[in-house]
């Protein structure tokens, strides 16, 4: 059982929205579809939903060809943003009202509402209508409205955005481990990379209209394909460097070079953009072979355990996050050191050569 | 610039407030040092947008003043105050420019028109909307908007304070981390008080010099994010700051040592006798799992968050997390519990207590 869209594609007022798409989604996985605002995240879930037609391709669903089927006809569930609940009635009868409209006897209707509800830890509130209860109730009330539903496919689109930091990681928790159960496909938007590794399950990267890659979460997050889905699949975002290998050298700036080491002394001369991500930047020689590098530090921020160090190295901005609080002088040269093993290698158009030596060790 | 002071102020949407359950701001004192940049944290609904409103001026509070320099602008009205405010969705004029929705403020005041035209192409440059100076701002996207607001909300030089109402809460999270940037650079540079309330925690302390934490109308700490991080006041502070948050775990505590679920466990420091509802807090990241000691527990599940890991460990029902390393695995052995002893801390009904010893 499985969601094909096969060679998909959307187009509207002359604007390409989705580019020709191929994806296979499984019945009982958890996908997210992560990229910053208008890549293409809520166009393809409507794709999927049945609530556009695409220009090309078709949709395929439990192996029936489903593309010009009204959503109401496909068993469907969709979770928004903003909280869409019915203002005038009660939670249990807002959770109640698709089971209702399926034609479910009192019965069984009354089991499914309170098990979601039970597991929404919404019992509390059943009697209550919706305004009155926290921003994270009325979501889980939507979610439970979804889950009730008993649908094959279950797309949510950035449920937890307007909720409460702390509201969204206790939330972010549950989500996974409730819909696990159920056996449906999961569609999972998100503009933020934390978020995507938290939920687990596959990842599509998106970017301006493309799915840049798919696979296992922690695979795309740890070898990515391109610098694209790095860029994507990174925050604070991945740090670039433009480089020429020529000998054992790696060349950049102004004619500065490093002794290019472990992985990348094997690279065929030539340019390449070099990628690390901030976690890996630092600010103390632990390997040997690490390369050194100068930069001009911006401005630090500490988030209690842990610092952001802004740099700017030859006119490209670098994150660099590090252990500890560091009070460091802002204005001045500072060393910092990149292990080998944690550097990407793209090509100039963003085809990865080689990934990060680390990330096919994990 | 301002010194901004609270003094005995409280707040009720209530005409006749009796108990104090019914002020959604409880009494406060608070001097906001001049040119400090402050992040007012806590969850929805524990009063940190009333207490923004307060400040600028949108709310009169029921009890208390509020001083600028020392002077009553209590009754004072928001224009004059002469603060600068980004709200959490953008207010922009659509049918002017961007250009002109910058220029706005200072026209308004009548500045000069070349010192104009000098501070909007700075302002643009740094919100990174250079190029989009000549269009309308209708039509452009929500994060656009926002950032336009941020810009005319940093306009002008010579305001008394700038404040933020969740101002990233619509921007992507690459330009969240540009714009904050920004905004940090721009305090390092121009030195204005500024106060920016919001419910996230790596926005909060990265961004301020002090964390004012608030939980339920009440401030429970002021801190730099160090503070808030090592030594939570309250057992509040520790859940809502850091992810995931502070382990909580009842105990009893007689001198240097506690007692966990009936297990000895060695503090490092003496606590005397401390009574009430006895809990120690020890934070995921002091928290790690052994072979050979510690406390028995059960690995229920490792996340991969990428640059770490969270290990959700079950300890006599209870889920306790601890962070592990990028590289670091765990072998089938490693059934112990092990905490820090610099990292525990001992509350009482939710308050820490101060090992002895510890200077007030």
């Amino acid at each position: 059982m499985s969601l094909v869209l096969e060679g998909v594609s959307k187009v509207m007022n002359g604007q390409t929205h989705i580019y020709t798409t191929d994806l296979t989604l499984e019945s009982g996985t958890m996908n997210v579809l992560l990229g910053p605002t208008s890549s293409g995240k809520t166009s393809l879930m409507r794709l999927m939903a049945g609530l556009d037609v695409p220009q090309t391709g078709k949709v395929i669903w439990r192996g029936k060809d489903v593309t010009g089927m009204r959503v109401q006809d496909r068993g469907v569930a969709m979770v928004y943003q903003q909280f869409i609940n019915y203002p005038s009635m009660s939670v249990y009868d807002n959770i109640a009202s698709p089971m209702r409209i399926l034609g479910k006897t009192k019965t069984e209707v009354d089991v499914a509402v309170k098990k979601a509800a039970d597991l929404m830890q919404l019992t509390p509130f059943l009697a209550r209508k919706p305004l009155e209860l926290s921003g994270g109730q009325q979501q889980r009330c939507a979610l439970a409205r979804a889950l009730v539903k008993d649908a094959g496919l279950v797309l949510l689109d950035e449920p937890l955005a307007n909720l409460d930091y702390k509201l969204r990681e206790e939330l972010r928790a549950e989500i996974p481990k409730i819909f696990e159960e159920a056996g449906s496909i999961f569609v999972y938007a998100t503009t933020e990379p934390e978020e995507a590794l938290l939920l687990g399950g596959n990842t599509a990267a998106l970017w301006e209209g493309r799915v840049t890659q798919f696979g296992p979460t922690p695979l795309v997050y740890r070898q990515p394909v391109n610098a694209t889905t790095a860029r994507v699949f990174s925050d604070p975002p991945m740090n670039f460097l433009n480089v020429r290998k020529s000998g054992d050298r790696l060349f950049f700036g102004d004619g500065q070079g490093v002794t290019a080491t472990g992985a990348l002394a094997e690279l065929a001369n030539g340019n390449y953009q070099a990628g690390f991500r901030p976690n890996h930047l630092e600010l103390a020689r632990h390997t040997q072979d690490a390369m050194e590098f100068t930069a001009r530090l911006q401005v630090t921020e500490i988030t209690g355990s842990e610092t952001f160090v802004h740099l700017d190295h030859h006119g490209a901005k670098w994150v660099g996050l590090v252990h500890g609080v560091r009070d460091l002088p802002l204005g001045v040269l500072i060393e910092v050191y990149l292990d080998p093993r944690h550097v990407y290698i793209f090509a100039e158009d963003g085809a990865l050569v080689a990934p990060a030596a680390y990330a096919m060790a994990a | 610039m301002a010194k901004i002071t609270l003094d005995n102020l409280a707040h009720s949407y209530l005409p006749n407030p009796k108990h104090e359950d019914e002020y959604a701001l409880k009494e406060l004192n608070h001097d906001w040092a001049d040119g400090e940049a402050y992040a007012l944290l806590g969850s929805s609904g524990c009063g940190k947008s009333t207490l923004l409103n307060i400040i600028s001026g949108l709310l009169h509070p029921s009890q208390g003043r509020i001083l600028f320099n020392d002077r009553d602008v209590t009754n004072a009205p928001t224009a004059e105050r002469n603060i600068a405010q980004v709200f959490q969705f953008p207010v922009v004029y659509d049918t002017m420019t961007v250009h002109d929705n910058l220029a706005f403020p200072l026209r308004n005041r009548g500045a000069d028109p070349a010192y104009v035209e000098q501070r909007v192409q700075q302002i643009a440059r740094m919100i990174g909307m250079e190029e989009t100076l000549n269009r309308k701002a209708r039509g452009l996207t929500a994060d656009a908007k926002q950032k336009i607001s941020l810009g005319r909300g940093m306009v002008r030089e010579d305001v008394n304070a700038l404040l933020f109402d969740e101002p990233l809460t619509v921007i992507d999270p690459h330009m969240k981390w540009e714009l904050r940037t920004q905004l940090k650079s721009l305090h390092h540079e121009f030195g204005h008080t500024m106060i920016y309330v919001t419910h996230d925690q790596t926005e909060a302390l990265t961004f301020a010099d002090k964390v004012v934490v608030m939980y339920d109308g009440r401030v429970v700490q002021i801190g730099t994010p160090q503070e808030l991080f090592e030594r939570p006041e309250h057992t509040f502070v520790g859940y809502f700051i850091g992810s995931p948050g502070m382990n909580v775990l009842e105990a009893s505590v007689t001198g240097a040592q506690v007692v966990v679920a009936g297990m000895p466990v060695d503090l490092g420091q003496s606590y005397g006798k401390p009574t009430g509802k006895v809990e120690i807090g020890v934070r995921p990241e002091f928290t790690r799992l052994s072979a050979t000691e510690g406390l028995p527990a059960r690995v229920r599940r490792v996340e991969d968050v990428g640059r770490h890991k969270i290990a959700r460990v079950d300890f006599h029902g209870q889920e306790v997390n601890l962070i592990l390393s990028e590289d670091q695995s765990l072998s089938p052995d490693m059934t112990r519990l092990v905490f820090d002893p610099a990292g525990i801390n001992v509350y009482a009904d939710k308050w820490r207590v101060p090992p002895e010893g510890e200077a007030a």
